[in-house]
């Protein structure tokens, strides 16, 4: 009887082990089109509305937590923000004269385009429902899909800046792959000095992203702006549209023997605290197919 | 544990609420950029509650619907969730598992290894970002507000389960009234107290 109990247990678990190992085995060898990430999209959309319902119920606890860690915060981030209003005004003042000065010039060339807003692309807002439990994933998932217009590969962006971009799409829901990811990487410029690199995660830091592959020797400036570079070329074409904002620059490191310099970046998106994002939706056909985008 | 067919629908129900409370609601409350994890804490809550086969398939059930819902890769999440289930039910069958610190020390210990290993599985699959030393204090910190929501967590699932359970962990009380006292002391009679039988060992002063 004992005997037999045991062989059962161990039975059960061999069985759990195998299906678990089966799993990892068939999705890791499956595209994206395959059956199983197809019955994952199904289940997420099937889970969406419960998410939302139980994001949406429990938001005022959720709230509570946060003020209590806010509080902590408050008086630290108080005496950086002072100082940050101070910086801030004096580059608002060279700001609007160089606004000024582009205006005249776009004028002058008949380039007229809005700065604030890519154009060709459209805003879907979006509301966050779920978000990754682990450090080693870092996404959320949002309440629209593809019924709204969203595809995948479309940036998402914050008020304050970019956050990521769509990695899977339900009909109601969507996957959206944050920066801080570790499969994350963003084409991006560093303003006004120029220089140009690919923003990366440093996993388990969702406040610091690495500026890769910037050439060495080229001057970049604590607290100069990063945003995506937007490039086009004519068979080639970045993912990100130019323009975004994505953090600005806390410290470049320098190695003698490194072929690139690597600059830290603090970005602009509050990333741990998410509630409501834009995706850049625009017409035509579903960005994922085309072969040749670029991060 | 009694299996019936209300048994599966209480397992189903405990794992789609821990999947949508986990990703909806606890992962948005976090504490120095870091928040608990329900995960190992239900499925040891399983595995000390009704034993190793339970334990083990409630962790592969809640990691499949959770790297489902997350469009995660398949498996990972269960094969640890099983060991973490079947560990916490071997302990049952092996230790006693009814001391009221039972749930939170394991509950540590189960976070720990979860997420120590989860780090390691990544790491095999390949991070293509650097990795930033946060990391452990994100685990240290998830374990200790893993240890303190061990108890409620686990009384909660004790409570959804009961119906279920052979022999429950809590300490049982007689009511009021229907003790069984001593004739000579008047001092209550247990269970311990009635079967030893043996010469009383002298006192020590």
């Amino acid at each position: 009887m004992y005997k037999r109990s045991v062989r059962r247990r161990r039975a059960v678990l061999a069985l759990l082990v195998g299906l678990s190992i089966a799993l990892l085995t068939a999705y890791f060898g499956e595209s994206a089109s395959g059956g199983l990430h197809g019955i994952q999209r199904g289940f997420l959309e099937a889970l969406a509305p419960l998410q939302e319902g139980a994001s949406r119920a429990l938001k005022p606890g959720r709230d509570l937590v946060g003020w209590v860690g806010d509080a902590f915060d408050a008086k630290s981030d108080n005496k950086k923000l002072r100082r940050q209003v101070r910086e801030l005004q004096a580059r608002l003042a060279q700001s609007e004269t160089d606004s000024r000065d582009a205006n005249e010039l776009r004028a002058l060339v008949g380039f007229n385009r809005s700065s604030s807003f890519p154009t060709g692309y459209s805003p879907v807002s979006a509301r966050v429902i779920a978000r990754s439990p682990t450090v080693w994933y870092s996404a959320i998932t949002i309440d629209k899909g593809s019924d709204q217009g969203v595809r995948v590969n479309q940036p998402v962006m914050s008020g304050s800046g970019l956050v990521g971009k769509i990695s899977d799409v339900a009909a109601d829901a969507a996957r959206v792959t944050l920066l801080t990811d570790s499969t994350s990487g963003v084409s991006a410029q560093v303003v006004p000095d120029g220089a140009n690199g690919l923003v990366k995660a440093t996993v388990g830091n969702p406040s610091d992203l690495l500026l890769d592959f910037v050439q060495k020797g080229r001057p970049v400036a604590k607290g100069a702006t990063v945003i995506t570079s937007g490039w086009k070329s004519s068979h080639l074409e970045s993912l990100f549209p130019r323009g975004i904002p994505i953090g600005s620059v806390t410290r470049s490191d320098s190695n003698e023997r490194a072929l690139y310099q690597r600059v830290h970046l603090h970005p602009y998106a509050d990333l741990r605290n998410l509630d409501v994002v834009e995706v850049l939706t625009r017409g035509g056909p579903d960005p994922s197919q085309k072969a040749q985008l670029i991060p | 544990m009694n299996v019936r067919p209300g048994t599966i629908v209480r397992i189903a129900v405990l794992v789609l609420a821990t999947v949508v409370l986990q990703l909806a609601v606890v992962t948005q409350m976090t504490v120095l950029d870091s928040d608990a994890d329900l995960f190992p804490l239900v499925t040891l809550s399983v595995g000390l509650l009704a034993g190793p086969i339970p334990g083990a398939t409630c962790g592969f059930l809640l990691g499949l619907v959770a790297d489902m819902s997350l469009l995660q890769t398949l498996g990972v999440t269960s094969l640890l969730l099983i060991a973490v289930g079947y560990l916490a039910g071997r302990y049952r069958e092996l230790r006693d598992a009814s001391h009221k610190l039972v749930p939170v020390i394991g509950a540590l210990i189960a976070t720990l290894a979860y997420a120590t290993a989860f780090s390691l599985v990544q790491f095999l699959l390949g991070v293509e970002s650097p990795v930033s030393p946060l990391v452990i204090r994100e685990i240290l910190v998830g374990v200790l507000m893993n240890g303190l929501i061990a108890m409620p967590v686990y009384a909660g699932v004790r409570r959804l389960l009961r119906a279920d359970l052979i022999d429950d962990l809590r300490p049982r009380r007689r009511r009021p009234g229907t003790t069984r006292r001593g004739p000579l002391t008047g001092a209550p009679l247990t269970s311990s107290a009635v079967t030893i039988t043996g010469p009383a060992r002298p006192r020590r002063n």
